[in-house]
């Protein structure tokens, strides 16, 4: 039997076992019975991933599994590639969630989230299972539905969470909408639904239906994979949610977007026309902008994340524009780098953004907040969390020697190339891409360091900070597995050359863009070499013998307060807080963050020239949500309370609505 | 073999020089503006002295205070050992990349500020904070340079770029070279903290940035961080020097060949120094606040820079 096929099985059966352990078993156990499964969903489609990737394909037809259709399965190297990112990640998340769940009974630890976790983590891995739309769809819309679930575990505990369960469910049911009309279409003009048969009529379908199928698709995938401006949902979502929710969703289910638009762009359509594809670069350099401007400003920490992965999708997409844009100018080599360096990213993305997300849930576990403004001195509580969020911020930081680097090292080098048969759009539209990245990873620092310096370095600036604990074990264990991968990826990204080259070869858009990858990665069609062993060896290696040689030689080192102006004692509010660090950057891009600000100065009633009290309020909302959405669900609602003029309760009425209707139906057939 | 010892060999005269350049900017400012001034090696005198005296932790910081000095002489030590300064043929030429030195160069710049957080002071804050944001904005005109010189290699190699220019001086002497090279050099100014973006002789709360991140520091820890800091000047002023005026850069690693290189380093790195601090004579600090300014008229100056090559090419 097919080892793809056996591990896809396996991890089925897991789920579906530790679905019913959830529902059944004591509250005592129940989140570790939860946690393993959902790990042992995870270690299994991981494999399936690894077989894939490595070149076993498989495919299957199941036509008596579900009416009409029945359902489809065909792993290829592309799917391998996601079933090995989702699966990797529910490993990691399934041991989190032991310690993290707790042995409470409610919020993350109830009945439905922890018999929902095993079955969401399998809907994940169904999505790029699936062979055709039909199988697709319910897979997508079953993900959708399970999230949602999880999404709501704390919903006793705050409005937030049902407000951001509302946005959430309205906006990925509207998406799914269009997804279904894409497909539909797609599948209805190609002549078949499985995805076999689309691809091969795809690159002959008409430019008008190609065109709108991909428009529609996009769409659809890219509020899934919450990029701007159809991000709303998520920095809700993903700070709302459980943290070990937000890690599996942050890092695995928006990667699925990305999926989709390669699935259908490059595989399915066969690429496209270039229009598509600087739309698709106009969208990630949005995101990119948009949501590091907004993560760099946030104090909430999931927020931060979750913006923060706005971002990263954003780059994502501007790899994959770029891939686009040089297959269809005749460049297969430059884009398959650029193909791989997406790919990549969101493989990098994803190891880091777990640990990440892990690490927040670990600090509101510990200290009860997400704010920035009130966290600090953790270093100290938690010592291991800290090592581990630090491995993580190097990576999402993009610094080197951390995993980020290398991936935005190919997407910057794929920008970077200027070959013939580009023409005008490309030097120009390549000069911004390469600034968009560089500025992203400017603030992308900054905000990174923000999040370590203010929430885990310096004195605690709460009482609550103060009291924090270090995590219990599982959790230690689970962001420790995440980080190893981080480090694998960031130490020998060369291990996934070969996965990236059949993939690159498989979607006909590039040739294998890193051939002669091993400790070096070297690149085909462009003429650089990164080597990030050495680097991360000689930063380390220096780093040590630096720092050996200064104690062996030179002499102790003592302790004495810092520098208080001869003020007496520095006391916690004197710290830079998170607002305070970002204020700069805030000022600087004040035309696109456009806050809100309030000075309030009383004086007292002697003389207008003395003051009393100062106040200072400062709020960022979202812009894009206050200037799109609100006027959006405002027309909405002013729509639905004018139909209420037509449903009065009259039966006669409905009655008189029914026979016109079918009247119009009848007299529409007899015309036609 | 040889490779590495000529790496070496590179970090320790950049290590070496780095304070003199320090000390002769001092000399050139003092003589412009009347002043006597210091020795040319009173850097090196302040570092020994530092060097000997212990090293203090404020209360409160932890490991990342005393790892963050070290951290910031290992990426000075790392680039300045892999950038193509003597000889085009470095041991590493995956770490020699143009991108991997900024990557690296910031590195340091954020265990620096990560430092000045961990102390808990607000001047450690309000250092931290200002550096990061400059060097947010810096990043997109470092990168856009880096386009521009690099379209006509195809590689953003630092040794492919230089042993290019040193073998068809036409490639050098364009218009998009000239703009990448003032884009370079504003970005340079930004980066290693000169005159008019941050002021090194300062010690004014309201204007710091450098100095208020690095405050808490004092003896050895001290003396690393303006020794690594005095590199970081040192390395980009070569890099500046080597990628426009790319002659006198060794092709092989042959000894004499790599003495001469140094000696024309040297040179480079003098003229281009003394050029700096006479221009600083002039200059006043710019308001934080107007330094987006500057940065966003380097960044325009990049990006005609990338399209000028474009066009031209």
């Amino acid at each position: 039997m097919n080892q793809v096929a056996t591990a896809l099985g396996v991890a089925f059966a897991v789920a579906g076992v530790g679905a019913l352990a959830g529902l059944v078993v004591p509250a005592r156990v129940r989140s570790a019975a939860a946690g393993a499964a959902t790990t042992g969903v995870g270690l299994a489609g991981a494999a399936a991933g690894l077989c894939a990737v490595s070149g076993t394909s498989w495919q299957v037809h199941l036509p008596n599994l579900l009416p009409l259709a029945g359902v489809s399965l065909a792993v290829d190297a592309l799917a391998g590639w996601f079933l090995l990112l989702v699966g990797g990640v529910a490993a990691v998340v399934g041991v989190y969630t032991v310690g993290y769940a707790g042995q409470s009974g409610h919020g993350p630890a109830s009945r439905t989230a922890l018999a929902m976790l095993p079955v969401f983590v399998a809907a994940m891995l169904l999505v790029p299972a699936a062979g055709s739309v039909s199988t697709f769809l319910l897979a997508w819309e079953l993900m959708a539905v399970t999230s949602l679930l999880l999404v709501l575990s704390e919903h006793r505990h705050s409005p937030a969470v049902r407000t951001a369960g509302l946005w959430y469910a309205a906006m990925t049911q509207a998406g799914f909408v269009v997804i279904l009309l894409g497909q539909a279409w797609l599948a209805a003009a190609a002549g078949g639904e499985s995805f076999a048969t689309i691809r091969a009529a795809g690159p002959g379908l008409s430019p008008v239906v190609s065109g709108g199928v991909f428009l529609l698709c996009v769409t659809g995938f890219a509020s899934k994979a919450g990029a701007v401006p159809l991000h709303p949902w998520l920095p809700r979502a993903h700070a709302e949610a459980p943290s070990n929710v937000s890690a599996l969703m942050s890092a695995a289910m928006v990667k699925l977007g990305v999926y989709g638009i390669v699935r259908v762009g490059f595989d399915l359509l066969g690429g496209g026309q270039r229009w598509w594809w600087l739309l698709l670069g106009a969208l990630g350099v949005v995101s990119a902008l948009y949501g590091i401007l907004q993560a760099a400003v946030a104090t909430d920490l999931k927020r931060l994340l979750a913006f923060s992965t706005s971002e990263n999708i954003g780059l994502i997409l501007l790899g994959l524009a770029a891939a686009g844009l040089w297959a269809e100018a005749g460049q297969p080599a430059v884009a398959g780098v650029a193909l791989a360096a997406a790919l990549l990213h969101a493989a990098n993305h994803a190891g880091f953004k777990s640990l990440l997300f892990c690490g927040a849930g670990s600090v509101l576990k510990a200290t009860g907040t997400r704010d920035l403004d009130e966290l600090g001195g953790l270093s100290r509580r938690m010592p291991a969390t800290t090592a581990l969020v630090t491995v993580g911020a190097l990576g999402a930081a993009a610094l080197p020697p951390g995993n980020g680097f290398v991936s935005e090292w190919l997407l910057l080098q794929a920008l970077l190339h200027q070959a013939p048969g580009g023409g005008t759009v490309m030097i120009v539209a390549a000069p911004v891409a390469v600034a968009v990245v560089a500025l992203t990873a400017g603030v992308g620092v900054a905000t990174y360091v923000k999040a370590l310096g203010t929430g885990f370095l310096a004195r605690p600036r709460s009482t609550a900070a103060g009291r924090a604990v270090e995590s219990p074990r599982s959790m230690l264990a689970g962001m420790g597995l995440a980080a190893t991968v981080c480090i694998g990826l960031a130490v020998v990204p060369g291990v996934a050359a070969p996965a990236l080259d059949r993939i690159a070869t498989g979607l006909r858009a590039g040739s294998a863009p890193l051939p002669s990858s091993g400790v070096d990665v070297r690149l085909s069609g462009v003429a650089s070499t990164i080597s990030p062993l050495w680097i991360a060896v000689g930063v380390v290696g220096l780093t040590v013998g630096f720092a050996a040689l200064a104690r062996a030689v030179g002499r102790a080192r003592r302790r004495a307060a810092p520098w208080d102006c001869g003020d007496g004692p520095l006391t916690a509010r004197m710290e830079y807080t998170a607002t305070s660090f970002a204020e700069p950057l805030q000022r600087v891009f004040d035309n696109v963050l456009a806050p809100e600000q309030d000075v309030d100065v009383t004086h007292p009633a002697e003389s207008a020239y003395l003051v009393r009290a100062v106040q200072y309020r400062r709020r960022l909302p979202d812009r894009i949500e206050a200037r799109l959405y609100r006027p959006l669900i405002a027309a909405v609602e002013k729509v639905g309370r004018a139909a209420r003029v037509l449903a009065t309760g009259s039966v006669h009425r409905y009655l008189a609505y029914m026979l016109t209707a079918l009247v119009a139906v009848l007299v529409a057939g007899v015309i036609r | 073999m040889s490779a590495w010892v000529a790496a070496c060999v590179q970090a320790g005269l950049v290590a070496a020089v780095a304070p003199l350049l320090v000390g002769f900017m001092r000399a050139v400012r003092a003589r412009l503006e009347g002043r006597a001034g210091g020795r040319l090696v009173q850097p090196w005198r302040d570092l020994r002295k530092l060097l000997r005296k212990e090293p203090i932790t404020p209360t409160g910081a932890g490991v990342v205070f005393t790892a963050a000095p070290v951290v910031l002489m290992a990426t000075s030590v790392l680039v300045a050992a892999a950038a193509p300064y003597l000889s085009t043929r470095g041991p590493l030429s995956g770490a020699a990349d143009l991108i991997v030195v900024v990557g690296l160069l910031l590195l340091g710049t954020v265990a620096l500020a990560l430092a000045g957080l961990e102390t808990g002071t607000a001047f450690g804050g309000m250092g931290a904070s200002r550096e990061m944001t400059i060097a947010a904005l810096v990043e997109p005109t470092l990168l856009l340079s880096v386009f521009a010189l690099s379209t006509r290699v195809g590689s953003t190699d630092l040794g492919a770029i230089v042993a290019a220019g040193a073998t068809d001086p036409a490639a050098v002497f364009t218009p998009a070279s000239a703009l990448a090279a003032a884009a370079l050099a504003i970005a340079v100014l930004a980066e290693a903290g000169r005159l008019p973006v941050d002021n090194p002789a300062t010690h004014l709360e309201l204007t710091m940035v450098h100095e208020a991140m690095v405050l808490e520091y004092a003896g050895r820890d001290l003396a690393l961080v303006e020794w690594a800091s005095a590199m970081r000047l040192s390395i980009m002023l070569g890099l500046l020097a080597n990628l426009f005026i790319p002659w006198g850069v060794a092709g092989s690693l042959h000894p004499a060949a790599l003495a001469l290189a140094a000696g024309v380093f040297v040179v480079k790195l003098t003229v281009l120094a003394g050029l700096l601090a006479a221009g600083e004579v002039f200059l006043a600090k710019l308001r934080l606040f107007r330094i987006p300014e500057l940065l966003a008229g380097s960044f325009v100056l990049g990006l005609l820079a990338v399209i000028t090559s474009a066009v031209l090419a």
